[in-house]
């Protein structure tokens, strides 16, 4: 069953007089428990892309099905909902809100969700354990490294089981090692909770953790392979 | 602690010297206002009571009718007895009675027409200070002394001393020629130049005999041990009066509307210069959270993008503001309650009030008159203008774009 139906999305924005494609009659399907690469350059379109994916952004036409759930149709409201509990974001900058801890970070989402404290505090510790940050969630952003941060960002994307997590160039501020050790914990979650991912990069590095990478230029898909993923052992 | 609460918290204390400039004006207006609102409270007590005390008192038994279209025919029977009546049911000796009537008054010189209130010597002073301002001579010794207490005015005018002898002309109660002669007893000066001038004073026993009352007299003045007991004793007076459904009890509101007037219209003028402080107060507020919300507009994205509604947002800036303000009302009222306590009981003045205050028979020092009014009414309504002034930067968050605003630097 697909996870994400996108049918010829078209996007553009004005910047000053001048008019910017975004997407350019964009159609895809990903399959549930997927892993996909979106990558290309900058201004390719592989943000626009991922944020119509997620519902924070709006085409100027075209159709989007994130599960069962026909995006393009819904308002604000029904938006934050289909966000806050079928899809996980990770960002580029982590994002973290800085006033909370690690452990804040991740309940956040659940508080919002309106999920019960002890079941917040249980699954929050057995998370932040998950992605190697046990002894450090009383810390807060500010006091954790960047790989740190983004593991933090991760637990706070899959705490609340999504069923897809959209991730925007989460490994550019990250060093190789630290970078390879996320994208090993993208795949671990990918396996061991079939959870769908789709991440926008332009790193290589990246892209060989893909199943599936689709290129793109120009807002167009120039070319959509199917490669072998490295299996990462538990 | 909630993780709402908790966000709001940490988030006042991101920029510690902004918020505690906004906590020191929340502050420093609701100290303000605590003990300008006390003084104020105290002040009007202390106005409503001296000028009660001076001649009105704060109730009055009055024949009805009698205080809209004031006539010598309406009068109350057996005044005396009724008073002395009042005097037993209440348990208390600040209730006088009083007989009022209009005579030519002349000296040995010169002629003026007098207010005459017939009063009894032994309990005037309890219901009122006139006969405390006495300058020259004394008071009345004893009922039916014909005796006459004048203002200093009225005695420069009629150029008349102590002992000299005034000669009275007037109507009688049932409109016959009432004429006698008193002697200056007393000379008092309340400063109130109309007073000193137009009003004078006769024992009740000798105003009866020269007016031919008959045992009436027109109205008995009452006073209550404190002002906040008015209506508990007027109740208790009105239940005396059962018998005699001619006779109503006047409040002092009643009998002196210019007093309650001038009162509200203070009130009115000190609360429009409050309102220009809290105004101030409320567009700091306005001021620091919408600086807090547009520096947090990439952080504001983040939390929408993760599924955060904007009324969830707009709810932790309002409870930030909710917390700011609670610190300011906290510290506020609190450093406000200190001062004003401490004032008092000790009091304060300022330059020439005690030569003032001598003279118009006041008290020498004022003394702000803490109550749950005073502490709470200025301090509640800057924390809802604080809480209103937030009501903007919240409403903004309704209108940012999760990926416009995670673009914001």
């Amino acid at each position: 069953m697909s996870s994400i139906v996108c049918k010829d999305l078209c996007k553009t924005f004005q910047q000053g007089e001048e008019i910017i494609t975004g997407l350019d009659h964009v159609s895809i399907e990903i399959d549930a428990g997927d892993f996909v690469c979106l990558s290309g350059p900058s201004g390719s379109g592989k943000t626009t892309l991922l944020n119509a994916m997620g519902g924070l952004d709006t085409p100027d036409s075209g159709r989007i099905r994130v599960g069962n759930t026909q995006v393009d149709e819904l308002g604000k409201g029904p938006l934050a909902d289909m966000r806050l509990h079928k899809i996980g974001f990770v960002f580029q900058a982590y994002n973290l809100i800085p006033v909370l801890t690690a452990r804040e970070n991740v309940e956040f989402v659940m508080q919002v969700r309106g999920e019960p404290a002890q079941e917040r505090s249980q699954r929050s510790h057995q998370i932040l354990k998950e992605v190697g940050l046990e002894g450090m969630e009383d810390r807060r952003p500010a006091q954790l490294s960047g790989g740190q941060q983004q593991r933090v960002a991760v637990a706070r994307a899959i705490v609340s089981k999504p069923t897809l997590v959209l991730a925007d160039e989460p490994t550019a501020n990250l060093d190789s090692v630290t970078a390879g050790q996320l994208m090993d914990l993208f795949v671990e979650l990918n396996q061991n909770h079939n959870i769908t991912f789709v991440i926008a990069t332009h790193d290589t590095r990246v892209m060989a953790y893909a199943r599936r990478l689709i290129k793109m230029r120009d807002g167009k898909i120039i070319s959509d392979e199917k490669q072998q993923q490295p299996q990462i052992e538990d | 602690m909630t993780i709402t609460l908790r966000m709001a918290w940490r988030n006042l204390w991101r920029h510690k010297r902004r918020t505690w400039l906004t906590v020191g004006a929340m502050v420093f207006s609701n100290l303000i206002l605590v003990f300008s609102i006390s003084l104020q409270l105290g002040s009007y007590r202390m106005m409503i009571d001296n000028t009660l005390k001076s001649y009105t008192g704060h109730m009055q038994i009055q024949r009805e009718g009698y205080n809209d279209e004031p006539k010598m025919r309406s009068s109350i029977d057996a005044i005396i007895p009724l008073a002395d009546k009042v005097r037993k049911q209440l348990g208390s000796d600040t209730v006088a009675a009083r007989g009022v009537a209009f005579a030519m008054t002349s000296s040995e010189e010169r002629s003026y027409g007098l207010q005459i209130v017939g009063v009894e010597p032994e309990f005037e002073p309890n219901v009122s200070t006139l006969p405390g301002l006495i300058t020259k001579g004394s008071y009345f010794e004893h009922s039916n002394a014909e005796e006459i207490i004048i203002g200093s005015v009225l005695a420069r005018n009629l150029r008349v001393g102590i002992g000299d002898e005034l000669t009275l002309l007037g109507s009688g109660h049932d409109g016959s020629f009432a004429a006698g002669i008193a002697i200056v007893g007393g000379i008092f000066e309340s400063g109130i130049a109309e007073i000193d001038r137009s009003m004078a004073q006769l024992p009740i026993g000798y105003f009866q005999n020269l007016f031919g009352m008959d045992g009436r007299g027109h109205n008995i003045v009452i006073n209550a041990p404190e002002l906040s007991q008015l209506s508990s004793v007027q109740h208790a007076v009105n239940n005396i009066l059962t018998a005699n459904d001619r006779l109503v009890v006047l409040d002092w509101e009643q009998l002196q509307p210019g007093l309650k007037q001038a009162i509200q219209a203070d009130f009115t003028s000190a609360w429009f210069m409050y309102g220009v402080l809290i105004v101030l107060v409320a567009f700091s507020v306005l001021n620091t959270q919408l600086m807090s919300v547009l520096e947090r507009t990439r952080e504001f994205g983040v939390m929408m993008a993760l599924g955060v509604k904007p009324a969830r947002l707009g709810s932790l800036v309002i409870t930030e503001t909710f917390v700011m303000s609670g610190l300011g009302l906290a510290i506020g009222a609190v450093l406000g309650i200190a001062m004003t306590y401490y004032l008092s009981i000790v009091g304060f003045s300022y330059p020439g009030m005690d030569q003032m205050a001598e003279r118009f028979n006041l008290p020498d020092r004022m003394y702000p008159s803490l109550s749950l009014l005073s502490i709470m009414l200025g301090p509640s309504i800057v924390f809802l203008f604080s809480l209103l002034a937030s009501i903007y930067p919240a409403i903004r968050l309704f209108f940012l774009q999760p990926v416009a605003a995670m673009r914001a630097v």
